[in-house]
C-alpha cells in the first residue's frame, strides 16, 4: 500500500502545507502530541486528525546561550496548546530572554533546520 | 524490589578509577581498572565474577563489550540503560539475581573518558524526532527549564540554585579523591557563564573522565569478606517520560514514587536517613529530589538548602564527595551516588566521613528527570 502513512508522515505532511493538524483519540477524546498509533491516555487505537487552535501559552522556557559568531543567544520553550498537549518549540518575534512563562503565543508554520515546523509568536493584543 | 528482598544482597567491594583526566585510556580501559579495583577490595578476582551489570555511553552492546573486554563469559548479564539512573537499579536486578541463585557474585561497573577524549558529553542516544528541529543543547536545555518551572511557580531563586553548587564545593573540598576542590561562593556560581538560562556553568556538573564499580554477593557470605558489608535495604524505580517536552508536571520527579517505594521496602522513612547521596547533575536535581523524596515538602527544596544547610556542619549531610557538581561526573554519575553511601556506612568515606553511619540513601537520575531510582543501604546494625 504505497498511500498508507503513518502518523509521523501524517504529522509532517500536513507541515509541508502549512497545516498543524494535531492527533485526538475517537474513545476518550483527548487530544495528545507527539503523533503515534495509540492514545497515550487511553491506549485506544482509533485515532483522528483535527485542525490545530495555533493558540497556547508558554508553560516553560529558557535560553540557550551561543557565541554571536556561531548565531546568538535563542529561546527553547515548551508551550501548551489549547487543546491540553504540548510541544517543544521556540518563540520568535522577541528576544529570548523575553519569553516569558505563560506568555500567550501563537503557531505558525516555518523552517526549522531546513525542514517545515511548528514555531511560535507572542499572541496580539 | 519488596521487602522480601530487604537485606537478601550486600556490597562487599567498591572501586574508581580514572578520576578526573585518564590520559590515553579508552573507556573500556577505565572501566576495567574500577572493576579491578572493586573486587580488589572485595578480595575477589574477575574469575569469581559470573553476573554482570553495565552500561556504557558509547556502543549499543556495552555490557558485551565490557565482558569481551574483562575476559570473562557471565551467566547473567543486565545492560538496562536508563542513563545515570541505571547503576542504581542495578542493585534491585542484581539483588534479584543473587537471591534466585542466577549468579554469585554480582559486579555492577562503568567507566568513560568523555573528558579527554572530547571535553564534553559523549553519548549514543540521538536527539527526540518533536525536539530535535529546535537545537535544544542535551541536557542542560532540559534542566533548565525545570529549573525555570520551579522558580516560577515556587519562587525559587538563582541564589538557592547556587546554593547547591557552593555545597557541593564545600564537601569535595575535603575529599582528595574530587576533581574540583577550590573554594566556590555564590557569588562565583551567579557571576559564571550562563549556559541555559537560569543555569550557569556552575550549576552544572563538571564533564570528567571516570569509573566505577560495585561488587555485591548473597548476605548468607558477606561477611566472609575483607570489609563490613553495606545490606541493599530497599530499591526502587519509576520512569515518567523519555523526551523534557513530555514531562506531566516540570517540578514534581518519580522520584516521588521510586522513593515511597524503596522507604517502604527498607522499612524506614526519611527522617532515619544520615547521609543522602543523589544524583546532582544540575543544581535543580538536588533541589527536586529533597522535595521528592520527601527531606521537604514539596516547593520548600530552595529554602531547604539555603546557606549551607546541606555543607558540612548543616541540619542534612547531602553529597558527601561532593557530588557531580564538584567530585566527579564521568557521563553518568548513578554509580558514584551507591558508592559514597556504601563508604559512609563501611567508615572508608574519601573525603569528611560522618560518625556512625548506619543507614544511607542514594538516588539515581536518568535521561532527562527521565527515570528515577532511589536505593536505601544500611549497615549490619540495621538488619
Amino acid at each position: 500500500m504505497p498511500d498508507a502513512k503513518g502518523p509521523d508522515q501524517i504529522f509532517q505532511g500536513a507541515l509541508t502545507k502549512g497545516e498543524i493538524l494535531l492527533p485526538k483519540c475517537e474513545d476518550c477524546e483527548a487530544y495528545h502530541f507527539f503523533p503515534r498509533v495509540l492514545c497515550p491516555h487511553c491506549h485506544g487505537a482509533a485515532i483522528s486528525w483535527k485542525q490545530a487552535t495555533g493558540k497556547g501559552r508558554v508553560h516553560t522556557t529558557t535560553v540557550v546561550r551561543r557565541k554571536p559568531e556561531r548565531g546568538g543567544d535563542y529561546n527553547v520553550c515548551v508551550v501548551e496548546l489549547d487543546e491540553g498537549v504540548r510541544m517543544m518549540s521556540r518563540v520568535e518575534g522577541i528576544a529570548p530572554g523575553e519569553v516569558a512563562i505563560d506568555m500567550a503565543v501563537t503557531a505558525f508554520v516555518s523552517e526549522a533546520e531546513g525542514a517545515p515546523a511548528v514555531l511560535f509568536k507572542p499572541s496580539e493584543g | 524490589m519488596t521487602a522480601e528482598l530487604r537485606g537478601k544482597s550486600a556490597i562487599v567491594g567498591t572501586g574508581h578509577a580514572g578520576f578526573g583526566e585518564a590520559h590515553g585510556l579508552t573507556a573500556y580501559d577505565v572501566m576495567a581498572q574500577s572493576a579491578l579495583a572493586a573486587l580488589g577490595d572485595a578480595g575477589l578476582n574477575l574469575f569469581d565474577v559470573d553476573g554482570l551489570f553495565c552500561t556504557m555511553m558509547e556502543d549499543s552492546m556495552p555490557a558485551l563489550m565490557a565482558a569481551e573486554y574483562l575476559g570473562i563469559q557471565p551467566r547473567f548479564i543486565d545492560g538496562t540503560m536508563s542513563g545515570g539512573s541505571s547503576f542504581v537499579n542495578y542493585l534491585t536486578s542484581a539483588t534479584m539475581a543473587l537471591d534466585a541463585g542466577l549468579c554469585d557474585v554480582a559486579l555492577i561497573v562503568y567507566g568513560s573518558n568523555q573528558r579527554t577524549a572530547s571535553g564534553r558529553l559523549v553519548t549514543a542516544s540521538r536527539p527526540p524526532a518533536y525536539e530535535a528541529p529546535y537545537n535544544p543543547r542535551y541536557p542542560i536545555s532540559a534542566y533548565a527549564m525545570a529549573a525555570a518551572r520551579h522558580m516560577h511557580e515556587y519562587g525559587t531563586t538563582r541564589e538557592q540554585l547556587a546554593d547547591v553548587a557552593v555545597a557541593a564545593r564545600a564537601w569535595a573540598h575535603h575529599n582528595p579523591e574530587a576533581f574540583e576542590r577550590g573554594p566556590l561562593t555564590r557569588e562565583d556560581v551567579l557571576g559564571a557563564r550562563m549556559v541555559g538560562d537560569p543555569l550557569t556553568v556552575r550549576d552544572c556538573c563538571l564533564v570528567t573522565d571516570g569509573g566505577g564499580a560495585i561488587v555485591m554477593v548473597r548476605a548468607d557470605r558477606a561477611r566472609d569478606f575483607p570489609k563490613a558489608p553495606v545490606y541493599v535495604l530497599g530499591s526502587a524505580a519509576e520512569s515518567s517520560h523519555r523526551q523534557i517536552s513530555q514531562m506531566k508536571d516540570f517540578t514534581v520527579t518519580a522520584a516521588r514514587d521510586s522513593g515511597a517505594r524503596a522507604f517502604a521496602a527498607a522499612g524506614v522513612t526519611a527522617a532515619d536517613i544520615q547521609a543522602v547521596e543523589l544524583y546532582d547533575a544540575f543544581t535543580i536535581n538536588t533541589i527536586l529530589f529533597l522535595e521528592d523524596l520527601g527531606f521537604c515538602a514539596k516547593g520548600e527544596g530552595g529554602a531547604f538548602v539555603e546557606g549551607g544547610r546541606i555543607a558540612p556542619g548543616g541540619i542534612l549531610p547531602v553529597n558527601t564527595n561532593g557530588g557531580g557538581l564538584s567530585c566527579v561526573h564521568p557521563g553518568m554519575y548513578g554509580i558514584f551516588t551507591v558508592i559514597e553511601a556504601a563508604r559512609q556506612i563501611r567508615g572508608d568515606a574519601p573525603g569528611i566521613q560522618l560518625k556512625d553511619i548506619d543507614l544511607a540513601l542514594a538516588h539515581g537520575n536518568g535521561g532527562v528527570l527521565s527515570s528515577q531510582v532511589t536505593a536505601i543501604l544500611g549497615s549490619q546494625n540495621t538488619l
